[in-house]
């Protein structure tokens, strides 16, 4: 095994891991900074992958703003910790032989023969620099770019609407 | 040499799952959020994966659309927590079924 | 001259300006002011056939057809139907005949109807009437005559329940609208054959078609033209059987008197009911192709005037004498086109228009008198019990203005009511030289000359009318007043005795019309007339004469007290009480189809509706609830559960693409 793949399970371990522990952490703080966690290395796969930019705006975006908006909250309305128990008996192993279920499908799916050519890597040729998305970005895609803009405008607005008493 | 790319997407898959499973066996609104966001760059993941295998950025830009509506997502989906929490008191979501048939 | 013909749907557009101004304005003014403009309207049109009737004299007799496309109606496919006018002799005829009587009428109306709270209403109807009724008769096509046939339907139905607060006169109403559905139901039938047969509903190319072509294709079937007329011409006639209260469907009109009398006298004899006479007329035609057809007409037409005739001797009502009386002359008009004779029967239609309206009226001039006395004697009158008779029928009502048996020597008390009506009687009777006579022989002499059996027929018939009106002229007019209200009935106002005059005139010159030997009418409407018969006449009148003499040794001072047995109670005590009854076909009528609907409704209603069709909705919705009662639980309002009935779903689709790829 080459060094890439051996830094690969690694970095997949801690994702993986920090996914698990943000769903088990009985409190929401600590799952919060478990979901940072896993950001900040998914953004590492897409630097892997030749994503430049993208890393780089899911660790402002994510791991910056939006996990700051969930503390935020969370500090907010003081809900560390829910009491109670569980309802439905059948939930959580139901929820849990579907997910495996799902999880088995998938990869039963990459392991297909039609799905063999995907393991034979190309040669890089498009790099995802700040310049080359945002050129795409501000030429075919405009108008949808442009539109992001009115949802977060809406979005603004709405979160006012609701919050307002 | 190169990490291929079905290992990405699996590693994908299982964040996927992983968020799905959260989204099911939590109850508390906050977290369910959480495993949404969790599935979303799971998603993220493949996008960009599939991206660098076509050597096209198409699928990077869309991942920055996800990321944008992600972020309206969040704020408005917490404004709603923040307002289901002042009239219930509570995130539980199982307290809330108002809908029932 | 001729640009009269241009505007003759004037005739029509009058009584309908006259009916909108009534209905919308007619709330501001006063009596006077309906009466006026529905009067100034009947009376327009009048003038409008008037000179109508003088540009086709003006015309060489062959060229006396005029239609007159108004707007093309109907545009359809192969069905065309215009909104055209036919203005030829016939249709002449009617127009004369229905704002002539029309008009008369509507005066008389005036002072009939003077005080009642829906006097506005009234006048709107009569005008709406009058408007249908020449709709009805000035059409080109049959669908413009069924929409005036369908509309004086309507009319007849809302003047006849006019004073609806009786319920008794509401049911009349009803009947007389029910029964005639039956006979249009028929007449809609004939209608959709017509149109099959011929592609087209227009009076004039559909006699050509049937005249030159021998056979025709139906449903891909070759008949014989002969055939398929017979059948169109027997739908037609239900029509007619209903309209012109033809046996069986005849009940309706005795009920229809109902209405206030100036309506029985418009429509209920001299106008509407004779609708059925003139669209026969009108196919003659096709109905001179259908021996079967018209031989039926003729049969059906002279055993209804027998019968009717018959009945007439047994009733007490003033009105339902005079309304057997018009089935009976209408029985008399059916056997007249029945046999070909449509110059006898439509002049027969038009005296009859006369002395028949006159009769109404003129009963309607008395049962005004005697309420009068009613109100006049109230006081003196005192509760009167009157002992129990052993006749077999019920004594009559005190108070019914209209029983001749409350009435008696109104002679004195109303002489100009009493003289013009026994002009009308003597007119039905068939005396000379009154109008009666001479369209009453000329249908007799028809029939002698092609079918004997029905002249004889009639001719029972017509010795019946004139015991019957000789009958009525006794009860009602000579002897003692009965009643305090007969002895102080009074004489009406002009209004109502001008008409009354007026139709009296006409019921004496109107057999000059088609005085034999000319025979002038039948040079206009273009018809066979049959020569005159002296054997025909005199035996007509003779058998008259000695009817009105019997009547007058049976009935003379025999009925001093309302309660006296009728006199023939004694001599033909069972045909006489079958007589009153109506020899029990309405009775059974009732009990057949009245009784057997109810019972078949009341087998609809519990057993079907509530069982079969009722049980089978409320099944399906017992069986919906109950399963949506199970499905809902499915909703369960927690979020988390629906998550997993997608992930559920998810994995299938999933699975599915799998299995499938």
């Amino acid at each position: 095994m080459d060094l890439p793949t051996v830094l690969f399970f690694l970095h997949a371990l801690i994702a993986v891991g920090s996914a698990v522990a943000m769903l088990t952490s009985r409190n929401a703080v600590h799952a919060a900074l478990w979901l940072v966690v896993n950001f900040v290395t998914i953004a590492l796969f897409f630097l892997t992958l030749a994503a430049p930019f993208i890393a780089m705006v899911q660790i402002t975006v994510y791991a910056g703003a939006i996990m700051v908006l969930f503390l935020f909250v969370i500090m907010l309305l003081g809900a560390e910790r829910l009491g109670g128990e569980e309802r439905f008996a059948f939930q959580r192993p139901l929820a849990l032989l579907l997910a495996g279920a799902l999880l088995v499908e998938i990869v039963y799916l990459l392991l297909s023969p039609s799905a063999r050519a995907l393991a034979a890597m190309p040669a890089l040729t498009q790099e995802g620099t700040p310049q080359a998305v945002g050129q795409l970005l501000f030429s075919r895609y405009l108008f949808p770019f442009e539109l992001t803009s009115v949802l977060l405008l809406v979005a603004m607005i709405g979160v006012l609407v609701l919050t307002k008493d | 040499m190169m990490v291929p790319i079905p290992y990405y997407i699996i590693l994908s898959a299982i964040l996927f799952t992983l968020g799905a499973v959260g989204f099911l066996v939590r109850r508390n609104a906050i977290l369910i959020f959480m495993s949404v966001e969790l599935m979303l760059n799971a998603a993220n993941l493949a996008f960009i994966a599939f991206a660098r295998y076509f050597n096209r950025l198409e699928g990077q830009v869309l991942v920055f659309f996800v990321l944008t509506v992600a972020a309206a997502e969040v704020a408005i989906g917490l404004a709603l927590i923040v307002v289901i929490f002042r009239t219930k008191h509570s995130i539980d979501v199982d307290q809330v079924s108002t809908l029932s048939g | 001259m001729d640009a009269v013909l241009d505007y003759a749907f004037l005739a029509i557009l009058f009584p309908i300006i006259g009916l909108l101004l009534n209905a919308f304005l007619g709330d501001r003014w006063r009596e006077r002011g309906v009466a006026w403009v529905a009067c100034l309207a009947s009376g327009a049109a009048l003038v409008v056939s008037l000179l109508v009737f003088a540009a086709l004299l003006g015309r060489p007799p062959e060229a006396r057809l005029v239609e007159r496309t108004l707007y093309p109606w109907i545009s359809a496919g192969a069905l065309q139907v215009p909104f055209a006018l036919r203005l030829d002799p016939l249709s002449v005829t009617m127009m004369l005949v229905v704002t002539g009587v029309g008009t008369i009428i509507h005066i008389y109306a005036v002072g009939y109807m003077h005080g009642d709270p829906r006097f506005q209403r009234f006048f709107v109807y009569m005008n709406l009437f009058l408007a249908s009724m020449l709709v009805l008769v000035m059409g080109n096509n049959y669908l413009v005559l069924f929409i005036g046939w369908e509309l004086v339907g309507l009319c007849s139905y809302l003047l006849i329940g006019f004073w609806f607060e009786d319920l008794s006169k509401a049911a009349a109403a009803r009947k007389a609208f029910v029964v005639n559905r039956i006979g249009d139901f028929g007449f809609l039938l004939g209608l959709f054959l017509l149109f099959v047969t011929f592609g087209t509903l227009e009076f004039g190319p559909i006699f050509e078609m049937a005249e030159q072509s021998a056979t025709v294709v139906l449903a891909g079937l070759t008949l014989p033209m002969r055939d398929v007329v017979t059948i169109i011409t027997l739908l037609l006639f239900v029509g007619a059987v209903g309209k012109s209260a033809q046996i069986p469907l005849y009940v309706w009109l005795p009920d229809a008197m109902a209405g206030p009398t100036p309506v029985s006298a418009l429509i209920h004899a001299a106008t509407m009911v004779t609708a059925g006479v003139y669209m026969v007329t009108r196919s003659a035609v096709l109905y001179e192709m259908a021996p079967l057809s018209s031989g039926l007409v003729a049969w059906v037409g002279a055993l209804t005037a027998l019968l009717a005739a018959t009945i007439a001797v047994g009733q007490f009502d003033i009105k339902r004498v005079l309304a057997y009386s018009t089935i009976s002359q209408l029985g008399f008009m059916m056997a007249a086109v029945g046999l070909g004779g449509y110059t006898a029967g439509m002049f027969h239609l038009v005296t009859h228009a006369f002395f028949k309206a006159l009769l109404f009226l003129a009963a309607g001039s008395v049962i005004h008198g005697l309420q009068h006395g009613m109100h006049a004697s109230a006081a003196s009158q005192g509760a009167e019990a009157f002992p129990a008779s052993a006749s077999p029928l019920p004594p009559p009502d005190p108070h019914d203005p209209q029983d001749m048996r409350n009435m008696g020597g109104l002679r004195e008390r109303q002489p100009l009511t009493f003289w013009t009506y026994t002009i009308g009687a003597l007119a039905l009777a068939g005396l000379p030289p009154l109008a009666g006579f001479f369209s009453k022989d000329e249908i007799l002499a028809d029939a002698l000359e092609r079918n004997p059996a029905i002249w004889l027929v009639l001719t029972v018939a017509a010795f019946f009318t004139a015991f019957y009106m000789g009958r009525q002229l006794w009860l009602i007019f000579f002897g003692r007043p009965r009643t305090e209200a007969a002895a102080h009935a009074e004489e009406s106002g002009p209004v109502m005795t001008i008409p009354l005059i007026l139709l009296a005139l006409g019921s004496v010159v109107a057999g000059l019309i088609n005085f034999p030997g000319p025979h002038p009418f039948a040079d206009f409407i273009r018809h066979h007339a049959a020569p005159f018969n002296p054997t025909v006449a005199l035996t007509s009148t003779v058998l008259a004469l000695i009817a009105l003499g019997l009547a007058y040794r049976i009935y003379r001072d025999r009925l001093r007290a309302t309660t006296d047995p009728d006199p023939l109670l004694q001599t033909a005590r069972g045909l006489f009480v079958g007589a009153y009854n109506a020899w029990y076909v309405d009775r059974s009528y009732h009990r057949v189809f009245v009784q057997g609907f109810y019972a078949l409704a009341a087998f609809l209603a519990r057993p079907v509706e509530a069982g079969v069709i009722d049980g089978t909705v409320n099944g399906v919705a017992r069986l919906v609830r109950r399963t949506a009662g199970q499905l809902r639980r499915l909703q369960t309002g927690y979020v988390r559960q629906y998550a997993l009935a997608v992930m559920v779903g998810v994995v299938a689709i999933v699975a599915w693409f799998l299995l499938s790829a």
